[in-house]
């Protein structure tokens, strides 16, 4: 167990830079994920604390250790700074079996056999391979060897263990299952963990934090994964979290319109407070938007409610997704199949009225790649 | 972090600080050992030719160029290679497409021998041919004129069109491999697709399969193009007794006339920068002419592709694929071990006549003959071995390292590909035989020399190869793991790329047994190789012994290939 701290570190690839002054102060035993688009430098951050990258300026501090740090002239290499990793494409050695995968970095750091053995099955039984021990890694499925990367790491190292996307190459179904894992072992061990990926559902359900990093490299947002999901600080973080629809509005006498139609279409909500000038945006989630027949005689909707058209619709199982026209916009809407059935499915062409939850404003949309 | 990666491996060695770490001892070293064994032998020849006594001295380049003889060789040597690569590009290229993509019959015994010409020693190759076709004295001339009664020869063997007929029947197989490889990788479906959309036969073998193998045809054609226009033994063999000479030859017979003096060493120096500009520029025009676009389309998968029916032609072109390989395989094998067999030459090929005594000659008997084959061994395994070794350390700091100054070092180590043997041995002659307060003439040692020169790029591609397959990711592993940077190479890169070193040691072992022109230059009286023997006991006359020698050369190189392709097809089992 030990905290990690980045200081304003910057790394370099000839003359790129991946990350610029990068600061990320990690806590001891926490599961910190570091959640961006590719690319956008969080390979590099973990390169940077494993000792795979060399820093052009800051520092990496590893527990109390000052592992890095390009003033100081200190440059730790990688296997000395007792770091375990998963490489995204589990980096599992070809020509060793299981076991031997696992116990190698015992035997570097001349653990007594006996004793690495009894740790070695230990971790096996963890990551449930221990039937597999003598297996050679090309006899296992590709979330087996992710399982024997991960028991090496954890062998490796009992402070920090660093995840690269280990998940992305599996299917779907494994790829559910194993991240319910790697947070089951993260509990068990205590290990501080430092987790990167681009997919916002992997990261919400392992991380105690999460950080949301752009394509500048810069973290955006630091939080829980509630607050994140509840307080998204800007356009960029609430789209990465979720999909998301933008309806341009603006302040007319006090009241919203929706800003890009060619006819004028009140925006019936309350006016938000606090926004900088008197155009932005409306932001909802497809879940949070509930649909409505319009009343047929064209008249204004019940209460003034937005009116659209709707002009696709897509079946996809458990969700109706509907594409509904309001102005020049097209909004998403998603229904639980089963309340759309209840409630009668809408066909292309119909008109609608639209009811919002949870409506969030933002200056600006930004893009998330 | 794709943009990242490439630069990675750079990064992980590098910042090891200003400690002296592997990284750079590696690189420190490749670079020393490629400047001793290829820089410093190129740098003697240009010295060499162009100062006199430390001033510049232009009038040996200009005198030699402007010899009549020497723009007649070097005229030669283009024209003989450019026939061969145009005939050996058509003709491995047609039986490709016919065992790769039509239903003719017995495919696999077919693939395998049509390798076989790869295997053979041209100049032996040559030897037989001699045999058989000399004017006066070659057993189907001599046939020929018995039942014609004439005494006109069917062919003359030792002419410009014999030289040609030789070479092409050893260097074909360079486009048959590369192309037989790019049809079998190809995807059927591109066409399939193109049958499906309307198009007939040969519009698909011109509009789609062509284009797609135009890489692997030109670089089977550029590989024989270097060769023959480098190539010795042919010409050698069949040229000298009608005075046919070839740039090569040609710096062999200045160096050899003047026995050895400063003077036609450095005469065979300036021609020797000539060949190498004649190389270079072909090797530039061949680039021009062939700048295409890469295909990447040929997928590493194997699939079933659409097989051409031959109907009425399949007997007549399978009869032409075994009249072609009785022609180019066992007639000369035939007539080598045949003649290797009798009891002298000149006797009729009956079995009364045959006898194992010129075997147990060259096997027992002739010091010289023995101690040829004993040193090709040494020479072979101990060349095969460091340069396996040196080959693999300059590819690792090339492909893994990935140092600031690496094209030099890829430079570097292809160089010697593209310069010619004749040349190498010049350089080395020029370097070893005393310049460096060092003189290893006569000596076995300056043949390993220039083995260890010649044969590097062989070793470099080979083992670059292998690593490429390996991941930088599984070393950045074990250093995760608490493994140094050279624990981390011996634990895992190591064993990882061990069977394509195996492989790689037999892609040197094999040429270097049957490795004639380098040798030739270098050899002193005790270090001949089976190559050299064979040669010098051909040109003194002594026919069947050299026949006897020369087969049992081909029974070790066809072991060697066997070893070979047992311990690639166990690695590809894997």
């Amino acid at each position: 167990m030990a905290e990690v701290r980045l200081d304003r570190i910057t790394v370099q690839y000839g003359k790129k830079t991946a990350i610029g002054d990068f600061s990320l102060h990690v806590r001891d035993g926490e599961c910190l994920t570091l959640l961006g688009p590719s690319p956008c430098g969080k390979t590099t951050v973990l390169r940077a604390i494993a000792g795979l990258a060399k820093l052009a300026g800051g520092d990496v501090t590893i527990g109390s250790r000052v592992v890095a740090s390009k003033d100081r002239r200190i440059f730790i290499p990688p296997e000395k700074r007792n770091v375990g990793v998963v490489f995204q494409d589990y980096a599992v050695w070809p020509h060793m079996t299981v076991e031997a995968n696992v116990l190698y970095p015992l035997k570097k750091r001349k653990v007594p056999r006996e004793e690495a053995k009894e740790q070695v099955s230990d971790v096996l039984r963890q990551v449930r391979m221990a039937d597999y021990a003598a297996r050679m890694p090309f006899q296992l499925s590709g979330g087996q060897q992710q399982r024997v990367a991960l028991a090496r790491a954890l062998v490796a190292s009992q402070d920090v263990v660093l995840l690269d996307e280990p998940l992305t190459n599996l299917d779907a179904n494994l790829r559910e299952e194993m991240r319910f894992e790697i947070k089951r072992l993260q509990n068990e061990t205590g290990v501080t963990v430092i987790y990167v990926t681009h997919d916002q559902d992997i990261a919400l359900v392992i991380s105690d934090r999460i950080a949301v990093m752009d394509k500048t490299g810069s973290v955006r947002q630091l939080g829980t994964p509630e607050e994140l999901s509840r307080n998204p600080v800007d356009s960029f973080v609430y789209r990465f979290l979720g999909l998301s629809n933008f309806i341009a509005v603006e302040i007319v006498d006090g009241e919203m319109h929706v800003r890009d139609g060619s006819e004028r279409i009140p925006f019936p909500y309350p006016v938000p407070s606090g926004m900088g000038s008197t155009s932005f945006y409306a932001a909802c989630r497809p879940m949070d938007i509930a649909l409505a027949r319009a009343a047929t005689d064209g008249g204004a909707g019940a209460g003034g409610a937005l009116r659209g058209l709707v002009t696709r619709v897509i079946y996809l199982g458990n969700i109706y997704e509907y594409r509904v026209q309001v102005g020049d916009s097209e909004i998403r809407v998603q229904q639980d199949s089963y309340e759309a059935f209840r409630n009668g499915t809408f066909r292309e062409g119909d008109a609608c009225t639209l009811s919002i939850k949870n409506i969030r404003y933002y200056e600006d949309v930004e893009e998330v790649s | 972090m794709r943009a990242g990666q490439s630069l990675r491996g750079s990064e992980l060695r590098r910042m090891e600080g200003s400690r002296f770490n592997t990284g750079q001892l590696l690189l420190v070293i490749s670079t020393v050992i490629l400047i001793i064994t290829v820089v410093l032998p190129v740098a003697m020849i240009v010295y060499n030719v162009f100062f006199y006594k430390w001033s510049f001295d232009w009038s040996l380049f200009a005198s030699m160029l402007t010899d009549p003889d020497n723009l007649a060789a070097m005229w030669n040597t283009v024209k003989i290679s450019f026939l061969v690569t145009t005939l050996g590009t058509v003709v491995g290229l047609f039986f490709a497409w016919l065992i790769g993509r039509s239903d003719i019959p017995l495919k696999g015994l077919m693939k395998s021998l049509f390798v076989i010409p790869y295997m053979f020693p041209p100049f032996i190759g040559a030897m037989a041919w001699g045999l058989l076709l000399a004017p006066r004295s070659g057993y189907i001339n001599k046939m020929f004129m018995a039942l014609t009664g004439g005494r006109t020869p069917l062919f003359n063997i030792n002419t410009l069109a014999g030289i040609v007929f030789v070479e092409l029947c050893y260097y074909f197989p360079f486009v048959f491999i590369q192309v037989s490889g790019a049809l079998e990788r190809m995807d059927p479906t591109l066409e399939e697709s193109a049958r499906i959309a309307g198009a007939n036969q040969m519009t698909v073998i011109r509009r789609i399969t062509m284009p797609l193998v135009v890489p692997a045809i030109a670089a089977g054609a550029m590989l024989i193009l270097i060769s023959s226009l480098s190539h010795f033994g042919v010409p050698a063999i069949l040229g000298f007794s009608n005075g046919i000479f070839t740039l090569p030859t040609k710096i062999y017979e200045l160096i050899y006339r003047a026995s050895g003096s400063f003077e036609g060493i450095r005469q065979g120096a300036s021609l020797s920068i000539l060949l190498v500009a004649v190389v270079v520029l072909a090797l530039a025009l061949q680039r021009r002419v062939l700048r295409t676009g890469r295909y990447d389309i040929i997928r590493g998968k194997s699939m079933r592709p659409m097989l051409i029916k031959l109907r009425g032609w399949k007997a007549p072109l399978l009869a032409v694929c075994f009249v072609f390989l009785a022609i180019t395989v066992i007639l000369p094998l035939f007539t080598i071990f045949g003649v290797g067999l009798l009891k002298a030459y000149g006797v009729p090929m009956k079995l009364a006549n045959m006898t194992l005594n010129n075997f147990k000659y060259v096997l027992f008997e002739s010091r010289m003959a023995r101690d040829s084959i004993r040193n090709s061994f040494f020479l072979s395994i101990t060349s095969a071995v460091i340069t396996m070794l040196v080959g693999t350390m300059i590819a690792y700091v090339i492909v893994k390292i990935q140092p600031r100054g690496k094209g030099v070092l890829e430079v570097l180590g292809i160089l010697p590909y593209s310069i010619p043997g004749i040349v190498l041995a010049v350089g080395v002659i020029l370097t070893w035989s005393g310049a460096f307060y060092l003189n290893l003439y006569n000596t076995i040692w300056i043949i390993l020399i220039a083995y260890i020169a010649r044969y590097m790029a062989f070793s470099m591609k080979s083992a670059s190869a292998s690593l490429e397959q390996v991941h930088d990711s599984l070393e950045e592993a074990s250093r995760t793991c608490g493994a140094s940077h050279f624990e981390s190479l011996l634990d895992v890169t190591l064993p990882l790329i061990r069977p394509g070193m195996v492989a790689g040691f037999f892609l040197i072992f094999l040429p270097a047994m049957r490795e004639l022109t380098t040798s030739l230059l270098l050899y002193g009286p005790f270090t001949r190789t089976m190559g050299v023997a064979i040669y010098s006991i051909n040109e003194e006359g002594y026919t069947v012994q050299a026949c006897a020698l020369a087969g049992v050369a081909i029974i070790i190189i066809v072991l060697g290939e066997l070893l070979l392709r047992f311990v690639t097809r166990e690695r590809r089992g894997q």
